[in-house]
């Protein structure tokens, strides 16, 4: 197996009026692990499936490797999918699951269910090959999928939220598995999620999408430590959005945020706030706090600060304090979004 | 701590309590089915079984308990072969009959089925579709059938339209009162029940199965045969035992649309009891049934329709 590289040029998909996908662009090096990362409803799962074959392109191309794919059956691109329900065929068991597509194609028998066998225990279930997908638990039906989509040697291999039907403790597991898998097999990995911490933790390549458009393409140290958009600094979380009266907008990082005792006037390195909330996180204090400049609207800001920075100058419920933050940690947003309709921060990354 | 016993003894005995009543209530509701069940359905079947047995003369019944009317239905049978007997001749047609109704059944109520489910993709469009096949079912089955005959006889529409048309030169006499008026009607009047079980199997598939399918590489055929049939065999096996059952025990159809010519054990057994010749009628009754659920048993062994419920 080998990987190939990904290109969606100015690929669009409508549904009469409405727009699922506009006009976007995204090259997906070969071999590269790509989470495509966004709310329900972003357009996420359009693209993929757009990429899968299982959607057509309503304007725009699809390229795989450097083959124009978009006229092409699923089966024909040298795509596999891994579907969010896994979609194993209940009425074989995990052996003749995964020797499906080979004999769609008339491998013969021998063959196919070798290779199956094969694919079973790279998944780490030939032991189970005679029971029937019902008989199994979640993360097994998971693996078996994952194996059935190997089987047809795929150079690009797209997984639909695998890992959302798990539980959380089986979801660092299989999420680490994924990984191994796709360095091992060399191929690209489209996965599609909504969990900005599973984007982080997989992905070479994370691709924030919002409302059918590409907000943010990049390493997820470039998205995280450098958002474009507010929308992307509130959705990978741990970001701040600050709207300064000049309209001008930025994001700092909530752990760069520094407090001070008393309040003072709003500058672009500071701003005078009250403190709404004190919440102890083991390593780390988090505290949200309400700007008292009203030029500043009601945005909740939030700041981290170290447990043993904040035993050594701790503050109480009420206190007001000014923020700081230094030039080098603002990063100018390209649009200054009306704030917070999404909470600045669900999940803080200290 | 004997107190703490004590209160657990006490609600265990409460639970129990509440149990058995349960248990009570649900007797109670079961048994007025039950009874019906008892009355119209076990109680005749049981005394099919009984007066099978008894002795009859020419004027007179009596309860016995011999094989008297067995050995009439089958009379000749056995010396007779292979030529075929009365009796094996009328139960071969009706088995005719009842293959290629179930044949003709389960090709059109699969097609239509496979239609309403996965090509109509908004769901008021699908039950209205529904709602359109349930339409031959607002008039009496005798009515239904009636209707055909001004269609197919020798001065019928069809016949009247293929002479105009020219293709061809006299009325067809085949069309009506013949076997395949007789299937006709089987095939009008019992698809829906073959395809409402197909189309209910079919409605629980999942989606991404076909697209699983489809993403390892099968053609649209492929894809029939390996994925929705074998999820659809439930569906066909509960449509084929409605139709095969009601098929094998039709006499009316068979009756009108056969102008009387056309014999099916249903008819033989109606006729044996306008002829008051209760126990043979009720033998070739108990014989019917067993060849039915002998069928029915067949099929089930094909799927295990209990667990797939």
């Amino acid at each position: 197996m080998h990987g190939a590289s990904v290109e969606l040029v100015q690929v669009s998909k409508r549904y009469g009026p409405a727009v699922a996908v506009d006009a976007i662009n995204l090259r997906i090096p070969e071999g590269a692990y790509c989470c495509l990362l966004g709310p329900s409803g972003c357009g996420k799962t359009t693209t993929l499936r757009m990429i899968a074959g299982h959607e057509i392109v309503t304007d725009g191309d699809v390229l795989i490797g450097p083959r124009e794919v978009g006229h092409l059956p699923p089966a024909a691109r040298g795509t596999a999918m891994m579907f969010q329900s896994y979609a194993l065929f209940p009425h074989l068991n995990l052996l003749d699951n995964v020797a499906f597509g080979p004999r769609m194609r008339g491998v013969d028998k021998a063959a196919r269910q070798k290779k199956a066998r094969e694919m079973l225990a790279l998944v780490r279930m030939e032991a189970l090959a005679h029971r029937l997908p019902a008989q199994l638990s979640g993360g097994q039906q998971q693996r078996v999928a994952l194996a059935r989509a190997l089987v047809t040697e795929p150079s690009v291999l797209l997984l639909d939220e695998p890992l959302s039907a798990l539980d959380p403790f089986l979801r660092i597991q299989v999420r680490a598995e994924l990984k191994r898998l796709q360095s091992e097999l060399g191929i690209t990995f489209i996965h599609v999620t909504h969990s900005q911490e599973e984007a982080m933790a997989l992905s070479d390549l994370v691709v924030v999408m919002n409302n059918g458009r590409i907000e943010q393409a990049g390493t997820p140290r470039e998205v995280f430590s450098r958002p474009d958009t507010a929308f992307v600094a509130r959705f990978i979380g741990g970001h701040n959005v600050i709207v300064l009266p000049g309209g001008k907008a930025m994001a700092v990082r909530v752990d760069r945020m520094r407090l001070l005792p008393e309040a003072s006037p709003t500058t672009p390195l500071s701003l005078g706030a009250r403190v709404e909330t004190v919440e102890y996180q083991g390593s780390f204090v988090q505290l949200r706090l309400r700007p008292l400049d009203p030029a500043l609207g009601t945005t909740e800001l939030f700041a981290v600060v170290p447990d043993d920075a904040f035993a050594a100058r701790p503050f109480a419920v009420g206190d007001a304090v000014t923020a700081r933050w230094e030039a080098g940690d603002a990063h100018p947003l390209r649009d200054a979004q009306p704030p917070a309709l999404v909470p600045a921060l669900e999940e803080p990354t200290p | 701590m004997m107190d703490g016993m004590a209160r657990v003894s006490d609600t265990t005995g409460k639970d129990a309590r509440a149990m058995r009543r349960g248990r009570g209530t649900a007797y109670w509701q079961a048994a007025p089915f039950a009874l019906l069940f008892l009355v119209f359905f076990i109680v005749p079947l049981v005394l099919t079984v009984a007066v099978s047995f008894w002795r009859f003369d020419d004027y007179v019944l009596s309860p016995d308990l011999n094989l008297d009317a067995y050995r009439e239905v089958f009379e000749g049978c056995i010396d007779k072969l292979p030529s075929l007997c009365v009796t094996f001749a009328t139960y071969l047609s009706t088995l005719r009959f009842a293959l290629m109704a179930w044949a003709a059944t389960l090709v059109l109520g699969f097609g239509i089925a496979y239609f309403l489910a996965f090509h109509v993709r908004s769901v008021p469009v699908q039950m209205a579709l529904f709602l359109l096949c349930t339409v031959p079912f607002w008039t009496s089955n005798i009515i239904r059938m009636v209707a055909w005959v001004p269609l197919l006889g020798r001065n019928g529409l069809v016949n009247q339209g293929l002479q105009a048309v020219g293709l061809t030169t006299g009325p067809l006499d085949w069309l009506l009162y013949s076997q395949f008026s007789v299937v006709l009607a089987f095939v009008h009047l019992y698809t829906l029940f073959m395809m409402v079980p197909i189309f209910n199997s079919m409605a629980r598939i999942d989606r991404s199965l076909i697209e699983a399918a489809r993403d390892a590489g099968a053609s649209g055929w492929q894809t029939l045969w390996n994925v929705v049939i074998p999820l659809c065999k439930p569906g066909i096996v509960i449509g084929s035992i409605f139709v095969l059952t009601i098929v094998m025990g039709d006499f009316v159809t068979v009756g009108i649309m056969g102008g009387q010519q056309i014999a099916s054990i249903g008819k033989v057994i109606q006729v044996q009891m306008s002829y008051l010749q209760f126990p043979i009628a009720a033998a070739n009754a108990v014989v019917l049934l067993g060849i039915v659920l002998l069928m029915i048993w067949a099929l089930t062994r094909l799927v295990d329709i209990r667990r797939e419920l």
